[in-house]
């Protein structure tokens, strides 16, 4: 078995089965393929109509003619843009980055013999299978309230004072919240990449007397490498499309302090009623997610030295 | 791995604190939806209390319990739905492929990882037209169309497990094409099967975006409706908990059951 399937396994069946060139069976993609294009590609084409024509939602009256790249020059030029478009790589980034390195030490530590491992690691996949929507409800009012929160609470009880998190640091209590969410996304995936490292080389490393560090940054981590790209690359496009935690514990705001590319949408589309900057908008997010796309499929496409 | 005994024993401790305090939110949801109104944002925090299920009580009667059959209903039918329409396609990728197939798998990929808000826009304008806003066609529709890359990729990893001499051996015997799909491919996947319908059931119980833009009140989901306990400002901890509880333990305890193809089904079988 290959640790990573790939399409080489497409090759091995593709030659038992070449006497079947117009094979009926072929067709069989067919359902899928059209379902995936109507629900997916259609509307994809309407984005790029909507967002050459002048469209207020509320505003039937004034019809909706066509601007050509108005609503893209519009953006350009729109002095919100750079704080949103900055907010987005804040919180993707940090996000990726607390969530590998957390992710990592938890993979390093779950990769040991010892009792009760299958439960801790039950525990620690738990917060990326609770519902976003359940998770931000109780992170904003049971944690982060700043008179009866948790944490407000406590720092209180110890005499350091309330901090009202969510109006002194939106971006960091949402980054918290969200890292607390994909931390056991990346454990697991690296712990996949630790349980495919044979013991042997890291036996024979250790008999040549090196130490954990050297074994880590020698051996653990050039296997690994394959794993943490696709880790990130996945969580970066999760991440980028991060809703429904932002409009549930910070509305975008204060101000626009929170506000990223999909909050952004959102707020153009369904309360400023612009629906063709809203999807000209919406372009942008499928232009910067698709350079992210393109890159894991190159990383799938590249075939793994270990795989048999 | 490598490591003197106390030092073992020391980073077990230290796993088992980690754990322990990124664990604490859900257990602290899990306690809290036990508690009065009263007591639920008492501080410092009651561990010693009167359990009442008054909460759950009222987590399982109306609203709560109209969003959660919107819920069962949505999340039931589109996965069906994803796993009839892709189990085929599955088939076809893993024993008939052609020049074509890999890009079709990475474009059906492709799909599964575009922004949410590319396609929002035209989507809440056609719904509107159709008349689908706020019914569960809109949101069943969608979730097959979200699910059906996972079933796809998933599927044919597992198919491909399959020799193909077996179906070959069951075509010479007669078998038709359904019948070949019945007694020979399903039994063979029946576990694989059973993991990528857990995994379409977690991705399409927990969506929000589509939920929350698409949907008022008469179709709207768990997800929905949790979200507007985000104001309560303490006044309803112990029964946002509850309903919260309520609402994630199905995925929770599905996310648990198949652990082990859990990574494979979050990275479209790209690590297993």
């Amino acid at each position: 078995m290959t640790t990573v399937q790939e399409s080489a396994a497409l090759s091995a069946s593709s030659a038992e089965a070449a006497t079947a060139k117009l094979n009926p069976r072929r067709l069989l993609v067919g359902p899928a393929l059209i379902y995936l294009i109507i629900l997916t590609q259609v509307p994809l084409l309407f984005t790029i109509y909507y967002s050459t024509l002048r469209w207020r939602l509320d505003r039937p009256n004034l019809g909706r003619p066509f601007v050509g790249i108005d609503n893209f020059t519009r953006i350009a030029t729109d002095r919100n843009i750079p704080e949103i478009l900055l907010n987005t790589v804040v919180l993707t980034v940090s996000v990726v980055v607390i969530s590998l390195i957390v992710g990592m030490v938890l993979a390093l530590l779950l990769n040991r013999h010892f009792a009760g491992r299958n439960i801790v690691r039950t525990l620690l996949i738990t917060p990326f299978l609770v519902m976003p929507a359940v998770t931000a409800v109780m992170w904003k009012n049971v944690f982060f309230n700043a008179s009866i929160g948790l944490f407000s609470s406590t720092l209180h009880w110890l005499g350091l004072g309330r901090v009202d998190w969510l109006g002194q640091f939106p971006m960091e209590s949402l980054i918290a919240i969200i890292s607390w969410q994909w931390t056991p996304f990346m454990m697991l995936i690296l712990l996949a990449g630790l349980q495919s490292l044979g013991h042997d080389l890291i036996e024979a490393a250790q008999i040549d007397g090196a130490g954990p560090f050297k074994i880590f940054r020698y051996i653990i981590l050039p296997h690994l490498y394959r794993y943490i790209e696709i880790g990130v690359l996945m969580e970066t496009l999760f991440i980028l499309s991060v809703f429904g935690e932002i409009f549930i514990v910070t509305l975008g705001g204060p101000g626009n302090q929170t506000t990223n590319l999909s909050y952004a949408v959102f707020k153009t589309a369904f309360e400023s009623f612009r629906i063709g900057r809203a999807s000209a908008l919406g372009l942008f997010a499928v232009v910067i997610a698709n350079i992210f796309v393109l890159l894991f499929i190159r990383v799938l496409r590249h075939q793994p030295q270990e795989a048999t | 791995m490598f490591e003197h005994k106390t030092t073992g024993r020391l980073l077990t401790v230290a796993t088992y604190i980690i754990a322990i305090i990124l664990f604490f939110p859900i257990f602290w949801m899990v306690l809290t939806s036990f508690k009065t109104e009263a007591i639920a944002f008492a501080f410092p925090p009651k561990l010693v209390f009167t359990p009442t299920l008054d909460n759950w009580r009222l987590a399982l009667s109306d609203p709560f319990s109209k969003h959660l059959t919107n819920t069962v209903i949505i999340v039931g039918i589109s996965t069906i739905a994803a796993l009839v329409i892709g189990l085929p396609a599955a088939y076809s990728f893993a024993f008939y492929p052609t020049k074509r197939s890999d890009f079709t798998l990475m474009w059906m990929m492709s799909t599964r990882m575009l922004p949410p808000v590319g396609v929002i826009v035209p989507l809440f304008v056609i719904f509107r037209d159709l008349n689908l806003n706020d019914r569960h066609l809109g949101l069943i529709l969608l979730y097959t169309a979200m699910n059906l890359p996972l079933v796809v990729w998933m599927m044919r990893s597992f198919l491909l497990d399959i020799p193909y001499e077996t179906l070959e051996a069951a075509r010479i015997d007669g078998a038709t094409l359904l019948q070949e799909m019945r007694y020979i491919v399903l039994p063979l996947v029946r576990p694989g099967l059973m993991a990528t319908a857990l995994l379409s059931v977690i991705f399409a119980w927990n969506e929000f975006f589509f939920a929350f833009n698409l949907t008022a009140s008469d179709a709207a989901p768990l997800s929905v409706f949790l979200s507007s306990f985000k104001t309560s400002e303490g006044l309803f901890w112990a029964k946002m908990s509850a309903a919260g509880t309520v609402a994630v333990l199905p995925v929770v305890i599905a996310g648990w059951v198949a652990q082990r193809q859990l990574v494979q089904g979050l990275t479209m079988g790209a690590v297993k």
